[in-house]
């Protein structure tokens, strides 16, 4: 039995649905710490409101945030999985479904006259990225849907790449003046995703991977874990603090990925808020779904 | 910290009476006026005109919001504070209409602040991307006016809507700007150490 475009619909649609009505745990357990950890009384009371907001939505079966995002989707299909139909038919219907269903404020808006068809489909929305897995049975699907407010803030630069490169220095100073100048407008504490070298297209891409990538995951290379720890410390000396209101906790964690570039360097930064919205699942060939 | 619990409409000298860091629980009526569609509203306070509502001591919320019609009852499904200098407030506003409180988050301009001052006027901040509470505090839809247009403007019923913090007291003191300062203080310090590579 083949996977249909009717379990690939309905599989994006629980998906977004499970993604803005839940928090994933790992981003949980960082805010319970933080709560913990925070100094400034303020700052430690928006947190337990962070927390207690989290329980309300699961509670009373409601939206995390009110920001629904742009829908966005990732795409692992196993090279022995059996698809028939149009895959991104179905992503578009799954993503219509919901967004009537339950219902959404579909935010997105035509380039360039700002319309705002009301159903959260357009050109090139959903956002979906397609990889595959060599061998495996399944397609494995996450919906992470795109929030507004950190995305003014990401940021892209160039530095030197060759055999004598910009020092690291220059990439934690274009981190730290990113965020500081962000201030509190992208509703920290932040998840921050890093994307160092590859290529122009590829290192946003990878940004946004280290920005929904478990917070308790760390890079495997100790001298990249050591910048993502040094970066986490700096950025929460800036003060910056829950929602710009002062604090510790500016940043819950910062991922890097990374990759071998040309004489460019390339620098990408993906600016996330706490609700980071996320939730993944495979479904296999005889349609068994297993979430993630 | 001190943490309070006010009911809306507010009075001047309550209102005036808080200070930057207090925490406050609300209850009472609160409009979406702020919206995206917010600018037939400012319109009318540019043009000093009478709104259709009655607005004076009243709270002013920065949110999005999605209801849903029920044969003829509107429900809720969901609301949270948006950014307020996303949504210009026209600083006549506060004025002619004798607003004493805003809802937001991320604070307002300075001339937003000159004319909060005046009329005595606060900031408070709740908790950005936390619709699960703000929506459960909600506990009914008084009144929609400008009902089929874009700019519509949605009287909410309250309890105890909280935390919300006040960012900007209306002496003017303002915790956005504080912060600014100490971030930029504390930017300069900053080292960044080389690494031994």
């Amino acid at each position: 039995m083949p996977i249909t475009e009717r379990m690939v619909a309905d599989l994006c649609a629980g998906l977004y649905e499970k993604a803005l009505k839940t928090l994933p745990s790992d981003v949980m357990e960082a805010l319970r710490k933080a709560e913990e950890k925070e100094t400034e009384p303020i700052a430690k009371r928006i947190i337990a409101s962070i927390i207690e907001n989290v329980k309300m939505a699961e509670e009373s079966d409601l939206v995390v945030c009110q920001d629904t995002g742009l829908p966005s989707y990732f795409f692992k299909i196993g090279t022995k999985s059996n698809i028939v139909g149009d895959l991104k038919k179905a992503i578009a219907e799954g993503t219509l479904k919901i967004t009537q269903d339950l219902p959404l404020i579909p935010h997105c808006y035509h380039c360039i006259t700002g319309f705002n068809p009301g159903t959260n489909l357009g050109e090139r929305v959903p956002v979906v990225h397609f990889d595959i897995i060599p061998e495996a049975e399944y397609i494995e699907v996450t919906a992470a849907p795109i929030e507004g407010g950190g995305e003014f803030f990401n940021a892209f630069k160039n530095f030197r790449g060759l055999t004598r490169p910009d020092p690291i220095e220059f990439v934690k100073k274009f981190v730290i003046d990113t965020i500081a100048s962000a201030g509190g407008r992208p509703c920290p504490p932040l998840i921050v995703g890093i994307g160092i070298g590859t290529s122009f297209d590829k290192v946003t891409m990878i940004a946004r991977e280290a920005s929904i990538r478990p917070l308790n995951i760390r890079h495997p290379d100790p001298f990249i874990r050591k910048i993502e720890d040094e970066l986490l410390a700096t950025i929460n000396k800036l003060g910056i603090g829950p929602m710009g209101m002062g604090g510790d906790t500016t940043a819950l964690a910062v991922n890097i990925e990374t990759g071998h570039n040309g004489p460019c360097r390339p620098v990408a930064i993906k600016i996330q808020c706490w609700a980071a919205m996320k939730a993944s699942a495979r479904i296999y060939s005889d349609g068994t779904v297993v979430y993630l | 910290m001190k943490e309070i619990r006010l009911i809306s409409p507010l009075n001047e000298s309550d209102v005036r009476n808080l200070s930057i860091g207090d925490v406050i629980y609300l209850s009472g009526r609160v409009y979406q006026i702020l919206g995206p569609g917010s600018t037939k509203a400012m319109e009318y306070a540019k043009r000093k005109e009478k709104l259709p509502f009655e607005l004076e001591n009243g709270v002013i919320c920065h949110i999005y919001s999605s209801i849903k019609k029920i044969n003829k009852d509107w429900k809720l499904n969901y609301a949270g504070v948006s950014t307020s200098t996303y949504l210009p407030i026209e600083p006549n506003f506060i004025r002619n209409y004798k607003i004493r409180a805003l809802i937001g988050k991320g604070g307002v301009g300075k001339e937003t602040i000159d004319a909060m001052k005046e009329v005595g006027c606060v900031y408070l901040a709740f908790t950005g991307g936390c619709a699960a509470l703000f929506t459960t505090r909600v506990k009914g839809l008084e009144a929609i006016h400008w009902e089929d247009t874009p700019e519509r403007v949605i009287a909410f019923k309250v309890e105890a809507l909280g935390p919300l913090i006040v960012g900007i007291d209306a002496r003017g003191n303002s915790v956005y700007e504080k912060i600014d300062d100490e971030v930029k203080k504390r930017l300069l310090k900053i080292r960044i150490m080389p690494s031994t590579v």
